[in-house]
């Protein structure tokens, strides 16, 4: 089955262009968008486990090693489109525009943080598994509807894929033709759960066949490969074409959260150890040198921007105003119902006089 | 004298559920766990941390991330001769196994006579308080009290949890049993080394009191403690009761501590609306009418999903609201 599913890949490990079919793809343009991307969303995610581990956020959900898969696909997209991400994906929808000041905040534990960037549309992170599959090919059945040629994409991990939520996700999805794009990034690991006691299939891709759509497994680390084909699925799916089940093959360096301990369940010297190999920054870095794209004054000046970027939005999220208990009874319905305005005239009214 | 000694050592709350789960499955080699993270990773919470390498892999399973599926698949064992104990994450995750659940799990043996029983546990971690993600907060055990078929436990200490996980495990019947999160590292009990079980179906008088009677479960037994300790500084004193299992309730417990105080405080974090405080107050009603010398107070979360945690200690019951509503009711 495997090979029914090759590896898509454009760019190896070593910088090398193993498809030059591709070639036009690769300009100095593209990479630098790329690597600028990628490198934004790892500063963020270092600082992420840096201000968890100094009590200044709560739990934080580490991506490093995903950036690949998450730019180049988040990439992909049209201004219009829709992003159905996991916790995991902040670096998909960050690169996508959502806003980093608000990112921030939903780590810090405020609902501010869930709502989305005016200008995109994104819906907030799925916490259950695979839930979003489904919410995905509604959006884009509804797309069609409306006789657009918008697309959606929902992100979701390698243990997704056990839960009924994805099958009825493709199934329905695969029915009614929906321009939906359902972009898996097998990262080898649901929390302790190696993907091979997972599922018995040798690939997530091939599980498309079932519902009649087309499967592709790209290498996750190559952030030019998954763009294209991202890129291409979409098209698809603009085009009316239908679904498209995307795999990238992917690997999640770090922990599952900052709550877990990977040391219980694998060798993370071994993990550390594939970094050289296997770090999609490391691997656009290594092309650029090649192709001679790369530029030491561009660099270290992204990444004093980039830096300043987040230093002010951290020191915003933490000069933000103080949370409001009102705001948890205001949004429960349009017009509250007597017992939410019940509830909460008599929580201020007991606030005020003792807390 | 004759005393016969209890070895016991000091365990937390969920090094009880350790100890409790452990007992089983040595004794009775029909007895596995199944859920997602708990065999190489001993759980999210260590809930069943060791027992893979002690029992093996078939006893103690890693399944694939499907709630569906292994629910699904445990009542498949548990009718075919098997007492599967499965875990869910968290509390906020059993949604995509509700439906086994509601269709399956409760009905089983009515719908076949009782040809066909399922005696299964499934645990849970659940309730707010510990800064966790969205969804990992809820606190649904009203969603299983009103399904017919299924009981529902809720311990609060460590002594009762190791008793009632085991006396779950020996029940006949699925039993829902839920594990207050925010007291799994709390204080230690001692608690028996050996066999033990605690009665479903039985509450616990924790403090005795002739005022008012505070009804509360889980997480909220030390909100409702609190609360109690300071009326004392007011001299009023506060019948303190763990109800332990939320289906069937303790009807005698609640009869005869409110008849005794004539007024009565429900505590859950649950939301208010539909939640087994609605319930205990009709139990009050049915059993205890006459004897009431002020309305009822529920003090409970409020209809509002569970917010981040920037404001979950807003939504959750306060020692400080519970001594509002005690006093509404000594004052009525
Ligand atoms: C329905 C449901 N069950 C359990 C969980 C707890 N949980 C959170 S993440 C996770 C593993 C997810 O693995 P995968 O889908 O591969 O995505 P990854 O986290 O690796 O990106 C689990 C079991 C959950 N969030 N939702």
């Amino acid at each position: 089955m495997e090979a029914n599913y090759p590896l898509f890949q454009i760019i190896d490990k070593d910088g090398e262009v193993t498809s030059a079919d591709y070639q036009d793809l690769l300009t100095e343009e593209q990479a630098k968008t790329y690597y600028y991307h990628m490198l934004r969303i790892r500063t963020y995610d270092h600082k992420g486990i840096a201000l968890q581990r100094q009590g200044r956020i709560g739990t934080y959900v580490p991506f490093e090693g995903q950036e690949g898969s998450q730019v180049g696909s988040a990439l992909a997209l049209q201004n219009d489109d829709w992003l159905f991400p996991t916790y995991r994906d902040h670096g998909a929808t960050l690169t996508f525009g959502a806003d980093l000041n608000r990112m921030l905040l939903h780590w810090n534990g405020r609902i501010e943080g869930c709502v989305p960037s005016l200008e995109k549309n994104i819906f907030p992170a799925s916490i259950p598994i695979a839930t979003h599959l489904p919410h995905a090919a509604g959006a884009a059945m509804a797309e069609t509807y409306k006789g657009t040629k918008n697309a959606a994409i929902a992100y979701f991990g390698d243990g997704a894929t056990s839960e009924g939520d994805f099958h009825e996700g493709l199934n329905i999805a695969s029915v009614f033709n929906a321009p939906v794009v359902f972009f898996n990034q097998n990262n080898g690991f649901a929390i302790s759960l190696p993907v091979k006691k997972q599922m018995n299939s040798e690939t997530i891709a091939q599980k498309a066949e079932a519902y009649g759509i087309p499967g592709k497994r790209v290498d996750g680390m190559d952030v030019f490969a998954v763009n294209f084909v991202v890129k291409e699925a979409l098209e698809r799916a603009r085009n009316g074409e239908g679904p498209t089940l995307i795999e990238a093959v992917t690997w999640r360096f770090g922990a599952h959260t900052t709550a877990d301990d990977p040391s219980k369940y694998r060798d993370q010297a071994a993990s550390d150890a594939t970094r050289e190999e296997r770090d999609p920054v490391l691997r656009l870095e290594r092309f650029m040198k090649k192709q001679n794209m790369w530029d030491d004054a561009w660099v270290a000046s992204i990444k004093e921007e980039i830096q300043e970027e987040l230093d002010t939005a951290v020191s915003d999220m933490e000069s933000y105003e103080k949370a409001n208990s009102d705001v948890m009874f205001d949004y429960v319905f349009e017009k509250p119902a007597w017992t939410i305005e019940e509830q909460k005239k008599n929580f201020n009214a007991l606030k005020g006089g003792m807390f | 004298m004759v005393q016969t000694m209890i070895k016991t050592k000091p365990l937390t709350l969920i090094q009880a559920i350790n100890d409790g789960l452990k007992v089983m499955l040595t004794e009775d080699e029909n007895t596995l766990i199944l859920g997602e993270d708990i065999g190489k990773n001993g759980g999210v919470f260590r809930a069943t941390v060791g027992l893979q390498e002690q029992f093996g892999e078939q006893r103690v399973v890693d399944t694939p991330l499907s709630e569906a599926g292994f629910v699904g698949a445990a009542v498949g064992m548990a009718l075919n001769g098997l007492r599967p104990i499965v875990e869910i994450q968290f509390l906020g995750f059993i949604y995509p196994a509700f439906e086994q659940i509601a269709t399956h799990v409760t009905r089983t043996r009515t719908r076949t006579m009782g040809h066909y029983s399922l005696p299964m546990v499934i645990r849970a971690p659940y309730g707010a308080g510990v800064r966790s993600p969205e969804i990992h907060s809820d606190s649904v055990e009203a969603l299983f009290t009103h399904l017919p078929g299924i009981k529902v436990v809720c311990p609060s200490n460590a002594y009762d949890a190791k008793g009632l996980v085991i006396a779950a495990i020996e029940d006949p019947d699925p039993v829902m049993f839920l594990e207050p999160m925010r007291l799994y590292r709390g204080e230690r009990n001692d608690v028996p080394e050996e066999k033990y079980t605690v009665e479903i179906g039985k509450g616990k008088r924790l403090q005795e009191g002739e005022d008012v009677s505070i009804l509360a479960w889980g997480a909220m037994i030390p909100v409702a403690l609190k609360a109690a300790e300071k009326m004392k500084k007011e001299n009023i004193s506060c019948d303190v009761i763990d109800l332990r299992t939320l289906y069937p309730l303790d009807r005698d417990i609640i009869a005869e501590s409110v008849q005794k105080t004539g007024r009565a405080v429900i505590v859950h974090e649950a939301h208010a609306t539909g939640g087994v405080g609605a319930e205990i107050t009709s139990v009050i009603n049915d059993t205890s009418f006459l004897y009431l010398r002020s309305p009822i107070e529920r003090v409970t979360g409020f209809d509002v999903p569970i917010p981040l945690f920037a404001l979950e200690n807003n939504y959750l019951p306060t020692p400080e609201r519970v001594v509002h509503s005690i006093k509404k009711v000594v004052e009525f």
